[in-house]
């Protein structure tokens, strides 16, 4: 699996780490402390969790099963674990988590996944393939996502990156990133100001400020920018100067070991 | 005021084929047992809503108890696919399903629309999604409209009330006069409860008195019909305080779904040759 080992084994003294340990890391690395997260379950949990165990203690982690302020010692499952209703601040309903707490834009980072997505950012995970009523692939549909990119304050994706996943254009618009370009999302009131950040296991793609197309800005160590186009599905824009992004530290990697440890432990 | 009565018999008075069922609980507290009683009956051509169909649903759904599906997120949570969902909307395996699709703040909307006697609910949402376009394109009644603000002018989304048949859920207590107690992650149990005809609720304990519980909701006895002693009803889900998540069950559940024969000898082992009540 290229997924897993495509960062080469380090020479005496270095980290050896996996190429979804890196984009956890660097997906955590995006939260600052104090700031408030609505998460989805999976990389984003992860990347949220090592957050809240290194840089962000006060990262002040939302689920959609309405438990906020969660902190979780273990990986949850799922975004109803009792592990996150036990150490939340607050446990509400689901209409109140919706209503009260994300519609009004009181939340600072949407913390989403896609199986599908392009380069404006819009994400799918309804269906993929033949048409709506006889899809090739049926995926979960929306979830919470559609209405955690219209309200939060802003959004990051987290995601694996492949020619396959990251389209041109999704084959069906689930969760709105920024429509078809420039004002699509103020011409249709969304209230936040949309995904900022796309980071996958080679780099960080972020929205081009004019055309809002997302363009690669970070590579990995060991990644190139060659690799990156051949795993993306549309012409892919590169920042004139990339930056090579700092691989985990021992700490960074230890948080995220041990949150995978406890969880497998269960 | 609510009967006490066993799960077979809640199942069979609440319960008949053609009615729209919501079986709910947020990944806490689901009415596994309660469902497993449903397929045992072998109810046929139902309305199956919940916000997340879960294990439960792609259980009655492979077990052929469904006609139709009103949702907002079909997959087996941190684990994948829902595979007999999967089957069902991609080779209508074990038959055709219809499916009527939303996001979960659309679903929660109308089921408060529904409790609070409504036609319908206004949220800010859908806008520029591919779900509000399905409206205009399946044969049954639109649930997803703009709606201009009477106030400020604004165009917001309005969705139509969800007012089930029946409503199930699972509970950590109740009293012996039917009164219900449950705590935790509450999901949309409440609001269903409100919105729909009738209610069975499985319970893991019934006790003389309820105590009072901070944070508890209580559903008085006349606001249920049915109330079934069913300890461990919600396994693999579960029951805070007197249960935890069953997660390997849940990870477990890929391969046993995967494959239809793996699945009907599931069904055959695990619910038709088990007695009602027994988890």
């Amino acid at each position: 699996m290229t997924r897993q080992a495509s960062i080469d084994p380090a020479a005496a003294g270095e980290l050896v780490y996996t190429a979804d340990e890196m984009m956890t890391v660097a997906a955590a690395r995006a939260l600052r402390d104090g700031m408030t997260c609505f998460v989805g379950i999976g990389l984003p949990s992860a990347a949220a969790n090592v957050a809240r165990a290194t840089h962000a203690p006060g990262l002040v982690l939302i689920y959609e099963s309405g438990t906020i302020g969660a902190k979780p010692t273990e990986l949850p499952l799922s975004i109803g674990d009792g592990i996150l209703a036990e150490t939340a601040d607050a446990v509400v309903s689901v209409p109140e988590i919706f209503n009260y707490w994300l519609q009004p834009g009181r939340i600072d980072i949407g913390f989403l996944g896609a199986a599908q997505i392009d380069k404006f950012g819009n994400i799918n995970t309804t269906v993929i393939g033949g048409d709506y009523d006889h899809p090739r692939v049926r995926l979960p549909g929306a979830g919470g996502a559609p209405e955690i990119a219209a309200s939060c304050r802003e959004v990051i994706v987290v995601v694996r990156q492949s020619s396959r996943s990251f389209v041109e254009r999704v084959d069906f618009v689930t969760s709105v990133g920024y429509g078809s370009g420039p004002a699509d999302r103020e011409r249709l009131g969304l209230t936040g100001a949309g995904p900022k950040k796309i980071i996958t296991d080679l780099g960080i793609l972020e929205p081009d400020p004019v055309t809002f197309e997302f363009t690669l800005t970070g590579l990995y160590p060991g990644v190139s920018i060659a690799a990156a186009r051949e795993r993306t599905g549309w012409d892919l824009a590169v920042a004139a100067d990339p930056e090579i992004i700092a691989g985990p530290s021992s700490v960074e990697l230890d948080a995220l070991r041990n949150l995978q440890v406890s969880s497998l432990d269960r | 005021m609510a009967e006490i009565v066993s799960l077979a018999e809640a199942v069979e008075r609440a319960i008949h084929d053609g009615d729209a069922v919501a079986m709910e609980g947020f990944t806490h507290l689901i009415p596994f047992a309660a469902g497993h009683e449903v397929i045992r009956q072998r109810c046929r051509d139902l309305t199956l809503i919940r916000m997340t169909p879960d294990l439960i649903y792609d259980q009655l759904i492979g077990a052929g108890c469904a006609r139709k599906l009103i949702f907002s997120w079909g997959g087996n949570p941190g684990v994948g696919s829902l595979h007999r969902f999967r089957d069902a909307v991609e080779h209508a395996w074990p038959a055709a399903l219809e499916i009527e699709e939303h996001s979960h703040a659309g679903m929660a909307n109308r089921y408060v629309a529904g409790a609070s006697g409504l036609p319908f609910a206004v949220l800010r949402g859908y806008n520029g999604t591919g779900l509000e376009t399905l409206n205009t394109h399946h044969d049954s009644a639109p649930t997803i409209k703009p709606i201009t603000c009477p106030f400020t002018g604004e165009t917001l989304t309005a969705v139509a009330a969800l007012r089930p048949d029946v409503a199930v859920i699972h509970a950590q207590r109740a009293d012996r006069a039917g009164n219900v107690q449950l705590w935790g992650i509450m999901g949309v149990q409440k609001e269903a409860v409100l919105a729909s005809r009738r209610s069975v609720v499985t319970v893991e304990e019934i006790v003389d008195d309820l105590d009072p519980r901070p944070g508890a909701t209580v559903l008085p006895t006349w606001t249920v019909s049915y109330v079934a002693h069913v300890p461990g009803g919600a396994h693999p889900s579960y029951a805070l305080g007197y249960s935890v998540r069953d997660n390997d069950y849940y990870v477990a559940w890929d391969a046993i779904s995967r494959d239809r024969d793996e699945f009907t000898r599931w069904l055959d082992e695990r619910v038709y040759a088990v007695p009602a009540g027994l988890a």
